[in-house]
């Protein structure tokens, strides 16, 4: 049975801190996973446990399950860069980041959950006459699609990074800014949907990872995982770095192929860069996290792989435009190194699909920008599930598209990595 | 970082090299007669295994020729390479069931 978890307030947290914090209760419970659930979610990272929180909350299905094979945001969702924004291109990615973003900004209200969403305003560097070209047809796109949507010139980025070098060997000739984008904390994010899709009754298994698919006369009944087999009237694969694995095993393949891309992040300073700044030229970006450490992404490897490792001259590829834009950074000493699995669609944009078994749902390819979505990617997701047919958000996002031809190109403002 | 041995010019470092994706997809003799299930297939659907994989190399920065490869993507293994057009070197059963 689910339990009311107690409200996290300013009181909250006054009374546990004269208790010595020893009156804290669980976030979410340790569920042993039943015979049958109404929808099973395979994958325990942000976007999963997103899709169970929107499922029970507005979509009245409580009897919902997630399984995860490793712990809670131990993937994608524990490795990206934090960054969120919603500066695409196309309409049908506009829909989809935006939606997000407009979740993202009452998100810690709604989830009872603090996950440190700051707006802090995000900088796409042009370095060249055709960057110039790119953002400007990308940033009135996005104005024209009613998003925020700014051009600004090297002397305005300089106000805003003033120890960047604008005049070196990658000149900056503009950028383009988007006010509202910014940073969340990334665990943050699985915990609040945990706890709050947990106290909805949600059963959240972790440890389980999901061996097969159960399927009958083309439509499936359950997953078999490595705890038994659990029956469901629907599943949900959301998952980032093997959904091509999954297919596999419920017998159908993938428009997508996974590469290793890889961050890393800086020994902690004190408060010096309040903005993210991005460069898709340069496949650099970086930001300061609320703890002090520069996050640095980096590009992703060119060859297929799972290994989550990643190659050491991407990091240097990366790590030398850093230094050549901000000198000041050059004798920061880097604390750690990772690498995590990004299945790339061709046209860079995510599959959001009924796949050929019925009642099988993916939810993937989110490529190397999952992370951003996450709150408008599980509400869409949790609908379309609910309706048994795509969320006119999600509709576009078929793998269908790939034999249509409806492709939805967003290689330029994936920004990264291509 | 990878060494990769090229059948023409022997082991050389990755940074040499560029990933051209699976092998052995052959281009439909009747591309007008295929339908668009079909032609999407060919052109985006791929296998993508975690595990043994047959893939395209191209020697980008050397004697930029093409070739094949088998590598477990799990382990980024490379298990062997070989030219186009020779026949595919066969695996032993512990190299196709290498752990993932």
């Amino acid at each position: 049975m689910a339990v009311t978890p107690k409200t996290y307030s300013i009181f909250s947290l006054a009374r546990n801190a004269l208790n010595y914090h020893q009156g804290w209760q669980k976030a979410w419970r340790d569920a042993e996973p039943k015979r049958d659930y109404e929808v099973v979610i395979v994958g325990g990272g942000g976007h999963g446990l997103a899709t169970a929180y929107y499922l029970a909350r507005e979509c009245g299905i409580q009897d919902v399950a997630v399984v995860e094979k490793g712990w809670l945001g131990g993937g994608n969702t524990g490795r990206n860069t934090t960054i969120v924004r919603s500066n695409y291109l196309w309409d049908e990615s506009a829909g989809i980041y935006e939606h997000a973003m407009k979740l993202w900004e009452g998100l810690s209200t709604d989830l009872n959950y603090n996950v440190m969403f700051s707006q802090r305003g995000l900088l796409h560097l042009a370095h060249s006459v055709h960057d110039m070209q790119e953002i400007g047809r990308r940033g009135n796109a996005i104005y024209l699609n009613g998003i925020d949507s700014e051009f600004v010139t090297p002397q305005q980025v300089r106000e805003m990074v003033p120890f960047i070098n604008l005049d070196c060997r990658y000149p900056v000739h503009g950028a383009l800014l988007q006010k509202r984008g910014g940073t969340a904390r990334h665990d943050a994010v699985a915990w609040g949907y945990a706890r709050a899709a947990d106290s909805l009754g949600v059963d959240i298994i972790q440890n389980c990872e999901v061996t097969g698919f159960h399927i009958e006369n083309n439509t499936v009944k359950g997953v078999e995982t490595t705890r038994g087999r659990i029956g469901a009237g629907k599943v949900g694969c959301v998952v980032a770095g093997h959904c091509s694995v999954l297919a596999e095993m419920a017998g159908f393949r993938l428009p997508i192929e996974s590469f290793p891309l890889q961050a890393l992040v800086s020994e902690p300073v004190k408060p010096i860069l309040d903005c993210v700044v991005m460069s898709g030229a340069i496949h650099a970006y970086i930001s300061q996290s609320d703890k002090g450490e520069l996050v640095i992404g980096a590009g992703s490897d060119a060859y297929l792989s799972y290994s989550q490792r990643g190659s050491f001259d991407i990091i240097e590829h990366t790590v030398g435009p850093i230094v050549e834009l901000y000198p000041i950074f050059s004798r920061l000493k880097m604390l750690r190194q990772w690498g995590g699995i990004v299945d790339v669609t061709v046209d860079r944009s995510p599959l959001i699909s009924k796949t050929p078994v019925n009642n099988l749902f993916f939810n993937c390819g989110w490529g190397t920008g999952g992370f951003k979505a996450t709150p408008g990617s599980g509400h869409v997701f949790a609908h379309s599930i609910k309706a048994g047919d795509m969320h006119p958000i999600a509709e576009p996002f078929s793998i269908n598209r790939f034999n249509t031809g409806a492709l939805i190109d967003e290689g330029a403002a994936a920004a990264v990595a291509h | 970082m990878l060494l990769i041995k090229c059948p023409w010019c022997g082991y050389r470092d990755q940074t040499e090299f560029s990933a051209q994706g699976e092998a052995h997809i052959a281009r439909p003799e009747n591309p007008y007669d295929l339908d668009e299930e079909q032609w999407g297939d060919y052109l985006f659907f791929r296998k993508n295994p975690k595990g043994v994989h047959y893939e395209r190399w191209v020697h980008s920065h050397g004697c930029r020729r093409w070739f094949n490869v088998i590598r477990n993507t799990a382990s980024d293994h490379v298990h062997a390479t070989y030219r186009p057009g020779e026949s595919i070197p066969e695996l032993s059963d512990e190299e196709t069931n290498q752990p993932a």
